[in-house]
């Protein structure tokens, strides 16, 4: 497992879509290594956790029925990438696909690989728990666990996971703060998580799953259930968050992809169309069909 | 566009009419529980006494007949017995039906089978015991615990269904959200699942414990009845409801009337028992 700043107060890494190389921009068949750093920051690696995952050839598939069909692209290290895509293009299914959730549901299958710093998560043998360990994810609805206080959400991870010798208040805390929902709970950690507002809910699943010191964090729609200044607070929260975890955020909203995202991939019917730095996938796109999409003519 | 007009006076009588029928129905349905009650108040409170309460049943047909200490002791001895087997099993089953089995061929077959058990009637499940444990010989003859087994066998269907509709709606989000985290599924179970379905559990394991309690049929020819207290469950042992049975068949009034202060007291007891399990899973979903 990677050192981690006990500093949360790191500087945060600046980065603009201008600043970003074109890596791998428009061929998903790229086949580079995923730990290797787009923007040749060494020093930006150094201080942080997040893992490169990237996929080879990655089918689902729902019973017969094909949700995925050979997608390849990298998500790059401490980079947040965008996935968007009309209703049913499969950005859901592929990013469940990574933490092997996708396998849960009854007659779901996959093909392909799906690396984790190099490590195929598919591998034989391969304890599928400590997959979901390394890979966390956050949900389209804030689901925090319903008979447990705000303190047992956040810890729920550790227990759940068994981790042993951790100071759990200490932790709790961080994962809190790195949140931004301490201030606003600190005085009453023993209440119900589901007492709070949505927004406050979604922000505490994200204590939850940073708790457990993930190096990859899946958002699965994390805002589509939440107002606009709850929205507002998680994508802050999320430009705070690559600087220790790399970051795949599912999104229907296009402006949110615009905001947060140093890189967007657009899907259609389960293929990757394109892929490549945010601002060039909203402004220049070199497919016709992304640039239907972005322009809001179909989808 | 459509005018705005006064509810019709066809519309205003069906109203009416229907409305009456469905509290009539209401009212009909509730006047043989209200008569159960009055009767069971009326002729049951009259039996009791302290001296009721705290003797065993004497077996003489004259003079004092005694009152229902062993009957209670033993209804509350061979119930808990029953219910230690049945309600973890049948919450495991359910468990293994919700979690694990999900719509696979094994699951379904067995949801057929409890479905089935849930219909077959009490006192064969007392001859099956009579037969596999009594008649067999080499496990000895009537036995508190065969009477324990023959009611868990009743209750076990009741709590795998309900438990199992209790599991079904804990939501799927909060299972995924555990595994997410990197939670094995056991312990996702232990700590999320069950806790999420907790009133629910105790709700439905407490109404197969008021079937059971209430049992005469599979306890009749298995732990069959003795008059004197005992708590050993490798001895025959009196119940309420066969207390019951045998009471109401004597000729002598005062016997009859034990009958109906027993009924009393096994109602008052499920009720009691209800009330604190109620009070019991209140407290732990706000903790």
């Amino acid at each position: 497992m990677n050192t981690r700043p006990a500093n949360p107060q790191e500087p945060v890494h600046v980065i603009t879509p201008e600043s970003i190389p074109d890596w791998g921009a428009v061929n998903p068949r790229r086949t580079a290594g995923p730990s290797e750093d787009p923007t040749g920051d060494a020093a930006s690696n150094a201080v942080a956790g997040g893992m490169g995952v990237e996929l080879r050839d990655l089918h689902a598939y729902y019973g017969q029925q094909p949700a995925v069909r050979g997608v390849s692209l990298t998500f790059a290290p401490n980079r947040v990438t965008a996935i968007i895509g009309p209703s049913g293009c499969g950005k859901s299914t592929m990013v469940r696909c990574i933490n092997r959730m996708h396998e849960e549901i009854a007659g779901a299958s996959t093909t392909g690989q799906v690396l984790l710093d190099g490590r195929d998560v598919y591998e034989h043998g391969l304890d599928v728990v400590s997959v979901r360990r390394a890979i966390g994810m956050v949900f389209q609805k804030p689901n925090p666990f319903p008979t447990m206080s705000i303190f047992d959400n956040v810890a729920a991870g550790l227990r759940l996971t068994g981790t042993k010798g951790v100071d759990l208040q200490e932790r709790v805390e961080q994962s809190l703060v790195g949140a931004g929902l301490w201030d606003e709970v600190k005085d009453r950690l023993g209440s119900a998580g589901a007492g709070l507002s949505g927004g406050q809910q979604q922000r505490l699943c994200i204590a939850r799953t940073i708790a457990v010191e993930p190096d990859v964090i899946l958002m699965d729609e994390p805002c589509s259930a939440l107002d606009p200044i709850a929205t507002l607070r998680i994508e802050e929260l999320i430009d705070v968050l690559k600087e220790r975890y790399t970051i795949v955020i599912v999104t229907h909203n296009m402006q949110q992809a615009g905001r947060v995202a140093d890189s967007t991939a657009f899907m259609l019917s389960g293929e990757l169309v394109e892929m490549g730095p945010t601002s060039q996938i909203f402004t220049k796109p070199n497919d016709d069909r992304t640039e239907q999409y972005v322009s809001g003519r179909f989808g | 566009m459509s005018e705005l007009v006064p509810i019709s006076a066809r519309r205003r009588r069906t109203d009416v009419m229907m409305r009456g029928l469905l509290a009539t129905g209401t009212m009909l349905a509730l006047v043989p529980l209200g008569f159960i009650l009055y009767y069971l108040v009326r002729r049951g409170l009259g039996a009791w006494s302290w001296h009721f309460f705290t003797s065993d049943p004497t077996g003489r047909f004259l003079g004092d007949p005694g009152g229902i200490k062993s009957a209670i002791i033993g209804t509350i001895l061979i119930v808990a017995l029953a219910t230690v087997i049945a309600v973890p099993l049948g919450i495991a089953v359910a468990l293994y039906l919700v979690e694990y089995g999900k719509r696979g061929r094994l699951a379904n077959i067995v949801r057929y089978f409890i479905d089935v058990m849930t219909g077959v009637p009490s006192i064969v499940f007392g001859l099956f015991i009579y037969i596999v444990l009594i008649l067999s010989g080499g496990l000895g003859g009537f036995a508190a615990w065969k009477g324990s087994i023959a009611l868990a066998l009743l209750m076990l269907p009741v709590v795998t269904r309900s438990s199992e509709v209790v599991l079904d709606l804990v939501p799927n989000g909060l299972r995924e959200a555990g595994l997410a985290l990197g939670s094995p599924r056991w312990r996702l179970i232990l700590r999320v699942v069950l806790p999420t379905a907790l009133p629910g559990l105790i709700t439905g394991s407490l109404l197969a414990i008021a079937r059971a309690a209430g049992e005469t049929a599979p306890l009749l020819f298995t732990a069959f009845a003795v008059n004197a207290t005992t708590f050993n469950i490798g001895r025959q042992m009196n119940s309420l409801p066969i207390q019951i049975f045998n009471d109401v068949r004597q000729a002598q009034d005062r016997i009859v009337d034990r009958a109906w202060g027993g009924a009393l007291t096994l109602v008052v007891m499920i009720l009691l028992a209800t009330l604190v399990a109620r009070l019991i899973s209140r407290r732990s979903h706000k903790a």
